[in-house]
């Protein structure tokens, strides 16, 4: 073009001096941002661990029972709560899970059967938590009448962790070489006999890397819970076994005030009077089980991966 | 047997959308109220009627409240998460995958009950301090949601970004262009629709969070008309009254469309979604 070639040396040597100074300065401005950003998170994570840290080892503040008008409460009943809720719900989504991603990895043949079932999980994985929550009222709570109470809190988080889980566990069962399933069925084994002894164990530790993070966000979940379990947590009796019983604790027809919910509840009522010490020191809970949670996927997955390579 | 789970997933959402669109239409077709009052009333009031005998039932506030919230917190989130991409991309992968992504996975563990409870007791004292009035509001509310989505849509930006092909860069590298040009004409370019998709659910994300934008946003059912005053979105009116009215009321069914129009706009964001995809994958082919 004539144009460049009217170019000076000079000129391109300015523009390639700026070309330069543009990338140096944008590679400082991302990288101070970056910083930025995980200092801000850091301090975050710092500033609610700190300020209710302390209440991390008062076993009194654990396993006490909430006040409603006096200060100094626990939440005994609501950390019980949410533990039961999330191994309930773990229960009956971690089958249900492993079915449909089996059939989506291993079954679904191509058309509208498996164009129907994704849908359905992106459907389901995009819904406001808040409105399975009032599904969940209109279905097990009122429909079938169980009231609040954990067996419908566990149902309707079941609906919240099923999308994310068939996720976690197709792509694990996605990610077997190929190989591996051509040789198991090469020796003659069924579909359903590959993907038993062969895929899951292959795909095992990624699963349980997705499970246990997953349980992290179900025991956060609080929308989908306040109109499902309840916002109330009876005083449990860890000696009773009348499983009819309100005050037993294993008693799946009771209502059951988690943990998260506990922190919204008391927050937006505020009557309670040391109500900064209480949230502070739920939300430090919280916060640290799942910071437990997702070290612990990190571990369980890393070990067993291990464990099935060595294998 | 597999089948059976599947086919009960589906029938599970199929049964989720007619429910929730049975009790959310009631309003229009049991209690007579008209879809465009409701939809364009500014005025909500369910309790009590107007001089016609029909109750103040404009969504509009809300309506309002949820897309204001939710495009002011990704628009704050977008460019920062275009910066954070490139970086612990382009410039620095070992530290991105060691440091960034534990810590936004870190942020994206953690409860929405907790962000509310941060922007309550630590966003709202400052926006009060700075802007006067109770600090509850629109302003708050973003700031939340920002913290909430800004994982979410920094995974997905990240994704497609380390989706561009290597032979794109090094094309750009061999004309002698820098770090910073290669980026900026090459790589976002090609990353445009993935970038798209991640803002998207990261929209879809902030406009169905409920708690934590409850807490901070002032539950005041009035059309939003600054950032700094008491609003309320479509979810933080669920939240608040569903427990209040009784089912089959006037009053219950409205709040049953409010999360019917919530459905159909988590319906819309997946529709955008597949729209991208499928432009991405057209333009892929050309």
């Amino acid at each position: 073009m004539p144009n460049q070639d009217a170019m000076t040396r000079e000129d391109e040597g300015l523009r390639l001096r700026g070309a330069r100074r543009a990338d140096r300065a944008a590679t400082i401005v991302l990288g101070a941002l970056v910083a930025i950003v995980c200092a801000l998170v850091a301090a975050l994570v710092f500033y609610v661990l700190s300020r209710g840290g302390a209440k991390l080892f008062d076993l009194s503040f654990l396993t006490g029972r909430p006040q409603q008008f006096k200060a100094g409460g626990g939440i005994g009943p609501e950390l019980f709560n949410s533990f039961y809720l999330l191994f309930l719900t773990l229960l009956i989504s971690l089958p249900l899970s492993m079915g449909a991603a089996i059939f989506l990895t291993q079954y679904a043949p191509a058309g509208p059967v498996t164009t129907a079932v994704k849908t359905a999980i992106e459907t389901l994985s995009s819904l406001p938590s808040i409105v399975v929550g009032l599904f969940g009222m209109l279905v097990f709570v009122l429909f079938f009448g169980w009231g609040f109470s954990i067996i419908s809190g566990a149902l309707a988080l079941t609906i919240f962790n099923v999308p994310i889980l068939v996720r976690v566990m197709q792509q694990a069962l996605e990610a077997v070489p190929q190989g591996r399933r051509d040789s198991s069925l090469a020796l003659g084994l069924t579909r359903w006999e590959t993907t038993i002894h062969v895929l899951i164990p292959s795909a095992i530790p990624a699963i349980v890397t997705g499970v246990v993070l997953s349980a992290g966000r179900v025991f956060g979940e609080a929308a989908t819970l306040i109109y499902t379990a309840g916002q109330s947590a009876p005083a449990l009796d860890f000696t009773n076994v009348d499983l009819t019983s309100p005050t037993c604790p294993w008693n799946v027809f009771r209502p059951a005030e988690t943990l998260a919910v506990h922190i919204w509840k008391i927050n937006s009522e505020g009557v309670v009077p040391d109500l900064a010490v209480v949230s502070a020191g739920s939300a430090a809970v919280l916060v640290a089980c799942v910071l437990v949670f997702n070290i612990l996927a990190r571990v369980l997955g890393r070990a067993l991966e291990r464990k099935v390579t060595a294998a | 047997m597999t089948g059976v789970c599947a086919a009960f997933v589906v029938a599970l959402v199929l049964s989720l959308i007619v429910l929730v669109a049975s009790h959310g239409l009631a309003t229009f077709t049991v209690d007579g109220v008209s879809f465009a009052s409701f939809v364009t009333g500014t005025v909500w009031n369910p309790h009590a009627s107007d001089a016609s005998g029909a109750p103040y039932m404009g969504a509009l506030p809300m309506i309002c409240g949820s897309f204001v919230v939710t495009v002011l917190s990704c628009a704050m989130v977008l460019p920062i998460a275009i910066g954070c991409a490139i970086f612990v991309v382009e410039i620095a992968p070992r530290f991105g995958e060691r440091v960034f992504r534990p810590i936004t996975e870190m942020l994206a563990g953690i409860p929405s009950v907790v962000f509310g409870l941060i922007g309550l007791t630590v966003l709202v004292p400052v926006v009060r301090g700075f802007a006067g009035g109770t600090g509850f509001g629109i302003l708050s509310g973003s700031l939340v949601l920002a913290c909430m989505v800004f994982p979410t849509v920094v995974a997905l930006i990240n994704d497609a970004i380390a989706a561009v092909p290597r032979s794109y860069r090094e094309g750009s590298y061999g004309l002698g262009c820098t770090r910073w040009q290669t980026v900026l004409h090459v790589v976002l370019p090609s990353a445009m629709p993935g970038i798209m998709t991640a803002i998207v659910l990261g929209m879809a994300r902030a406009f169905g969070e409920a708690l934590a934008v409850q807490m901070v946003i002032g539950n005041a059912a009035q059309m939003p008309t600054s950032l700094f005053t008491p609003a309320a979105t479509l979810t933080s009116v669920l939240t608040t009254s569903m427990g209040n009215e009784a089912m089959g009321t006037v009053y219950n069914d409205a709040l049953w469309s409010l999360a019917l129009i919530l459905l159909v706009m988590s319906l819309v964001f997946i529709l955008i979604v597949r729209l991208i995809g499928r432009a991405g994958k057209v333009r892929g082919n050309a």
